[in-house]
Formats: structure tokens, sequence, C-alpha cells
């Protein structure tokens, strides 16, 4: 299989999970959007990192 | 090629818009600079796994001093803005611990035999290599199944969580990090073989681009740059569409992560950069000339193999408290002692990992299979 496939695959499939994910637990609501940017933000990080348990 | 070029740039900018609209503003700019990290990493050719396994094998020490450079950059301008920010930004900190020694380790052997660490097996699967593809499969399904024994491995004992912050303050954590990169680039400087000790051009400007894609992260998401807790969290999403109940395990009992659980892959900082970071890598392969050829095909055995050892790859690195991306890039440059720990026991582990390559990686032809 070439590269293109292979990695065209990859990618569909980690969109099909996007999307059935967002079809299943739904969108962000417009107005809930967190800061674009945290610094500056006031609000606290999610904590939700590789490091934490 | 130009107008192939400007499609493929077309595409990564529709995608950042179309998650723009659907996730807000942040979650845009975090998939851009998850294509930032796939163009520096793929284009540039920055890695991790492949220069541990040069200075191991050829004591070319060239692109480990490069990752060095990048972590140092990433601290000069991390420990300041988490001082003066620290209700606003986190840094990657863990506490060291059995577990996480082992874990390490553990993940330094997977990732020399999958030929691709935490970000290399993203890279690997988006610009179309085989191996790197399976090994996803694996690293998503072991990073989750990690998250299940996580306090079974912090049980076996772990110590307080230690900083170069709380060793000596902001400013001396800094110059404390600054020197300790400095003496283990001594080291690898007075161990490489001459002529191996200098790195390249490329290598520097894709240190300074990383360093800067890394400090944009800490900037946009309020935490530093991290691979694993996103794979985990779509292998625990795959697991509760078949039905798993989740709710009862410690990990995703926790309110954080039973909020990421309920929520769109979407609002995962994590994963926004995955996606972008996979996306990139694509678009740089797709931009070749010529993709290159994909890796000489293996025995069924062998892509077995390559599975499992993805999902080695993925349940130690929870183990460990992050890849050498969470752990080891982000897990020093914003002070955390784990993170040093995490190197040393994940070396030790590239080398046990090179001499079990050859065992896990067979080619078609030796078992006789047609390529």
């Amino acid at each position: 299989m070439t590269r293109p496939r292979v990695a065209l695959l990859a990618i569909a499939a980690i969109a099909t999970l996007v999307v059935w994910d967002a079809a299943a637990t739904g969108l962000p609501e417009p107005f809930r959007f967190p800061a674009a940017i945290a610094l500056g933000s006031g609000a606290a990080p999610s904590g939700a990192h590789c490091t934490a348990n | 090629m130009i107008l192939r070029r400007l499609g493929l740039g077309a595409l990564g900018l529709a995608v950042v818009l179309a998650v723009a609209l659907a996730a807000g503003p942040q979650a845009g700019i975090l998939v851009a600079i998850g294509i930032g990290y796939g163009l520096v990493l793929e284009g540039l050719r920055f890695g991790f796994a492949g220069p541990w396994r040069l200075m191991i094998v050829e004591r070319d020490a060239r692109g480990l001093l490069a990752q060095l450079l990048a972590i140092a950059l990433v601290a000069a301008a991390a420990f300041p803005l988490l001082a003066a920010n620290p209700l606003e930004l986190a840094p990657a900190q863990a506490p060291i611990g059995t577990g996480m020694i082992l874990g390490a380790f553990i993940f330094g052997a997977a990732m020399q035999v999958v030929m691709g660490c935490g970000s290399g097996t993203l890279v690997n699967a988006g610009s179309g290599n085989t191996i790197g593809a399976v090994a996803l499969v694996g690293f998503v399904g072991g990073a989750f199944l990690g998250t299940l024994n996580a306090g079974f491995w912090a049980s076996l004992g772990q110590l307080p969580l230690i900083s170069a912050q709380s060793v000596a303050g902001p400013n001396g954590g800094l110059w404390l990090t600054l020197a300790g990169l400095a003496v283990v680039a001594g080291f690898l400087i007075w161990r490489a073989a001459p002529g191996k000790r200098r790195p390249p051009a490329r290598l520097f400007v894709a240190a300074a681009l990383l360093a800067s894609l890394a400090v944009l992260n800490l900037v946009v998401a309020g935490q530093p740059w991290g691979i694993v807790y996103g794979l985990g969290l779509w292998g625990a999403k795959l697991a509760t569409a078949f039905g798993a109940d989740l709710s009862a395990t410690g990990f995703w009992a926790n309110p954080v992560n039973a909020a990421r659980l309920d929520q769109s892959i979407l609002t995962d900082v994590t994963s926004l950069t995955d996606i972008g970071l996979i996306l990139g890598a694509f678009l740089v392969m797709r931009g070749k000339r010529d993709p290159g050829a994909p890796p000489a095909p293996l025995a069924p055995l062998g892509w077995l193999l390559v599975l499992i050892a993805g999902l080695v790859l993925g349940y130690s690195s929870r183990m460990a408290f992050g890849c050498n991306v969470g752990a080891f890039f982000s897990g020093i440059s914003t002070g955390s002692a784990h993170g040093w720990v995490w190197f040393a026991a994940a070396f030790a582990g590239s080398a046990l990992g090179l001499k079990l390559r050859p065992f896990v990686l067979i080619p078609a032809r030796r078992q006789g299979v047609a390529a």
C-alpha cells in the first residue's frame, strides 16, 4: 500500500471518530466557547494532561 | 507542484476554520499549532526516537543536542510565564515513582521497536508509514488501558512532587534547568564521535520553531504540549461506544477526566494538537514531489508484534506520566523533576529496544510471504 493511501486511511479513521463523537456528545455551545487564548483569560486550565492522573 | 502545495495549504486552513467554527477559536488555534508541529517534525526531520538511536548506535549526538536546545528555549519562556500566571497556566509536573520509572524504561524500549515515540507515531501515521499507523492503533488502546491501572502503578510508591521551582524558586529553577541541560549537552558532546557533535542548521531551525510552537501551546491551551492524554481519551470514547462503563474507574471518575469523556473530542486541547500534528505530517508528505516508498512489508507475526508494541507504548506512557513530549520535552521545560528521571530511564530502555527491534519487525520474506 502506498504512503498516501495509508495516510488517508489514518486521517479518515480519525475524522470518523471526531464526527461520530460530535454526533454522540454534541458540539460545545457557541456562547460557552473557552477564551481563544488561556493567558489573560482568567480561567484555570482544564488539568487534562498526560502528567495528571 | 506549486498548485498542489497551495491546495494542501488551503486544506489545512479549511480544517482549522472548520474546527474553529465547530468548537471555538481556541480549538482552531490549537489545531493550527498541531499542524505546525507536524510541518516541523516531518518537514525538517526533527525526531526523538531516531536521534536517541543514533546516539546509542553511532555516538551521533546532533539530533539529541537539538532536542535539548529546544527544551532550553521553551524553559526560558515557560518559567517566567508560569511564575507570573499561576492561575491560568499549569506546568507538566508529576511525581517520581517506581511505576513511573518502570513505565519510562518500557516506553523507551517500545519506541525503538516501532521506530516512533509519542509524537513520532503520529508523524509516521500521518506521513503514510504503515508501521506507524498500526502502532497508533495499539497506542490508542494502550493509553486507554493504562488509565485503568493508574492507581495501581501509583500505589507502588512515589515521592512527593519535586520541581525545579520547588527546589530553587522560579528564577533559580530556570537556571537549575538550563544548567542541567548544559551538563547533559556537555556529556553528549564529550561522548560523541568526531564530526557528530554540531547539529546542522536544519535542526537549529527546527528546534527554534518547535520551541516557539510549544510556548504558543502553553499560552493558548494553558498547559504544555502533550500527546498521550488525547490518545487515551480516544480509546475511552471507543470503549464507552462498545458499552464500557468507566464511571467506576478512578481515572475516569475524576471530574476533570469525566468532563472530557462527556464532551466532544474537540474540547480536549491535547486531542486538537494530536489531530493537527497528524494532518501537518500528511501535508508535508503530500507536498513532496516523491512521497517515498512505504516501509518494507512485514510478516503477519511482525504486524501483530507491532500492534502489541504500540499497545505497550501507550500503556507505559500512562505509567510514566507522559511520553517523550508530555514528560521529557514539556516536563523538563516546565520544571518537573520527573522529566529528568523519565529521560534517564527511557534512554536506558531505548538501548534494550534496539536489541529487540529485529525480533519484532520481521520482514515478510523471512516467513516466505510474498511482499
